[in-house]
This record gives C-alpha cells, structure tokens and sequence, in this order.
C-alpha cells in the first residue's frame, strides 16, 4: 500500500467512525418530538390514517433492540447495526456498478 | 419526513413506486460515471453517514423535530445519481428493519427523498454556484443554500401526494402550507449540518468532493 492509499484509507475509516459515534453515541441525545411530517398529521387529523408497517415486529423496529432495556443501549445498538447494514449494502452496490479500471 | 402506511392510497402509492423504480433505474445507469475506485467507497460511506445522522432529530418549533433528508449533502459529496441511490439504500434500510417509513409507502418516499430532494439540490446547488465567487469557500456554502431550500420542496412531494391520494379528510391546501412553513424550519437545521460536513470535508480531502471537483474540470475533455 502506497503513502497515498494509506492517508485515503485513513480518511474513509475516519468518515465511518463518525458515522459510528453519532448512531451508536450521540442518536441516544436525539429529540423524540414528533417530526414535521407526524406533527402536521396530528394537527391535520389523519395521524389516525397511518398503519402499522408489516415489519413493526421486526426485532430493530423504532431504532431499538427488542429484549434490550437500557434504552441508551439499546438505541445505540440498533444504530450500529444500521450503520453497519447500510455500510454492507451501499459498498456492495457501489462497488459492483462503479467503472472498473 | 417517512410516510407510514395509511397516510396515501394504494393507486397513488403504487405510482409512486412505479416512479420510484424507474427514477432509481435511470441512477443505476447514470451514476456508472460518478463513480470509480475512489468515489465509490465514498458514495457508501455517504449512504452510512446519513443512515447515523437521520437518527439525529432536532428540535424546531414547538413539540416539533426534524431530521437531515441529506440530499444535498450527498449530491455535493458524490453527484446526483450515485445521491439518489445512496439515499434509497438509506430508506430501504430503514423500512425493511426499523419499521420506519412504511412498505408500501416506500415508492412516496423514495420520491419525495431520493428524486425530488436530491434533483432540487442539485439544480440550487449549480445555480448556487454560479453566483457565488469561483473559490473553495464556495461549495459549502451552495450546498447549505441547496439543503435549505431542497427540504421544504421534498415536503411538497408530500403535500401533492396527499392532494392525489390522501386518506385524511382536511384539505390538501392546509396539509400544504402546514407542511411547508415546518419544513423551513427544519430546511435551516438541514442547512447547518450540510455546510458543516461539507466544510469538513473540504478541509481534509477536497479531492473528493464531487461538487468541487466538478467545477474544476469543467474545461477539460472528457472522455466518457
């Protein structure tokens, strides 16, 4: 690995650590408002409208890991393991479609 | 800004969707040229950057948060069409495990995040660009000036989705200008996270920014 490679490599790791710290860290900070979208849907009266997602089961749903009660634990668990399957997606995607040299 | 189920009709939703895959077909295709060894790591670790900081809400207005759409983020960061589909992994993710944004909402949202967030950024972003002075200082600033404005037309998307499919009974006009004056608010929390990344990117490696480097090589030939 070159000099160059290196430093790149570096700065990739350090853009991901960030993206670590602030879903497994700093997301248990987060406002739990409501957000624009659910508060206009409250003041407008079609809050009631909105179904269950067929995957509000899932184990992860609402950024929480089911089964898991300290909720700054559970929170930053669910974030990393968002990262962590974004990260796997968004490479393999990105990877597999970009101009090969 | 995710739309669960339930809020439009189906017809309406499965348009949406039918858009959704078309818009994210043309990016597959088009983002080929935004991407090679260095910027396709890049355009992932976008996709990651904005999954964390979606999980970010901050508080606008009263009882009311929002959150980074990142559409403009990741179009200076990596070009439009390598955005689009960064921001529809992100959605993607999110629906299928955290159960945020509905299943069959999921074409409206990628309309209104991934197509509709992301063409209105890039088009304030250029425009932005050519106005502002030719110099570095420059690109973060059109990209705060593209994620202000970008997030209360992504909510537009919202508001004409409603006016063709909503399932609420107030009118779509008052469901509009709600949508829009929070939108603002939540435009200016998107603009200050935007300028702050983009400016700490440019600072370490300006190299691979997208934004910057596409006005630089704009007199260069280019073979594609």
């Amino acid at each position: 690995m070159t000099t160059k490679d290196k430093k790149l490599t570096k700065f990739y790791l350090s853009f991901f650590s960030a993206a670590v710290l602030l879903a497994g860290i700093v997301s248990f900070y987060a406002s739990s408002h409501p957000d624009g979208l659910e508060k206009v849907a409250e003041q407008k009266g079609f809050l009631e409208t909105a179904k269950d997602s067929a995957v509000s089961g899932s184990p992860l749903s609402d950024y929480g890991v089911s089964g898991i009660d300290s909720e700054r634990l559970s929170v930053g668990l669910a974030g990393v393991i968002g990262v962590v399957a974004t990260a796997v997606v968004a490479f393999g995607l990105f990877m597999l479609i970009r101009r090969k040299r | 800004m995710h739309i669960p189920d339930g809020f439009i009709d189906l017809p309406t939703s499965a348009a949406a969707g039918l858009l959704a895959v078309s818009g994210t077909a043309f990016a597959l295709k088009k983002a080929k040229n935004e991407l090679d060894d260095r910027t396709a790591p890049m355009a992932g670790l976008t996709a990651v950057f904005i999954f964390a900081v979606q999980m970010l809400n901050f508080p606008v207005a009263a009882g009311t948060s929002g959150h980074l759409l990142g559409g403009a983020l990741a179009t200076v960061l990596v070009g439009p069409y390598a955005a689009s589909l960064a921001l529809t992994v992100v959605l993607g993710i999110q629906a299928l495990l955290f159960a945020d944004g509905g299943l069959s909402a999921l074409g409206l949202n990628i309309f209104n995040m991934s197509i509709v967030g992301v063409a209105t950024s890039y088009l304030v972003f250029n425009i932005a660009r050519k106005f502002l002075p030719k110099v570095r200082g420059s690109i973060p600033l059109a990209a705060g000036i593209a994620a202000f404005i970008s997030v209360p037309v992504a909510a537009t998307g919202f508001a004409i989705q409603y006016a063709i499919g909503g399932i609420g009974t107030a009118p779509a006009s008052t469901v509009f200008a709600a949508m829009f004056s929070t939108h603002v608010l939540i435009g200016i929390g998107e603009a200050v996270i935007t300028v702050l990344t983009v400016s700490a990117i440019m600072a370490t490696r300006s190299d691979l920014v997208y934004g910057w480097r596409a006005s630089q090589v704009k007199l260069e030939v280019r073979n594609t």
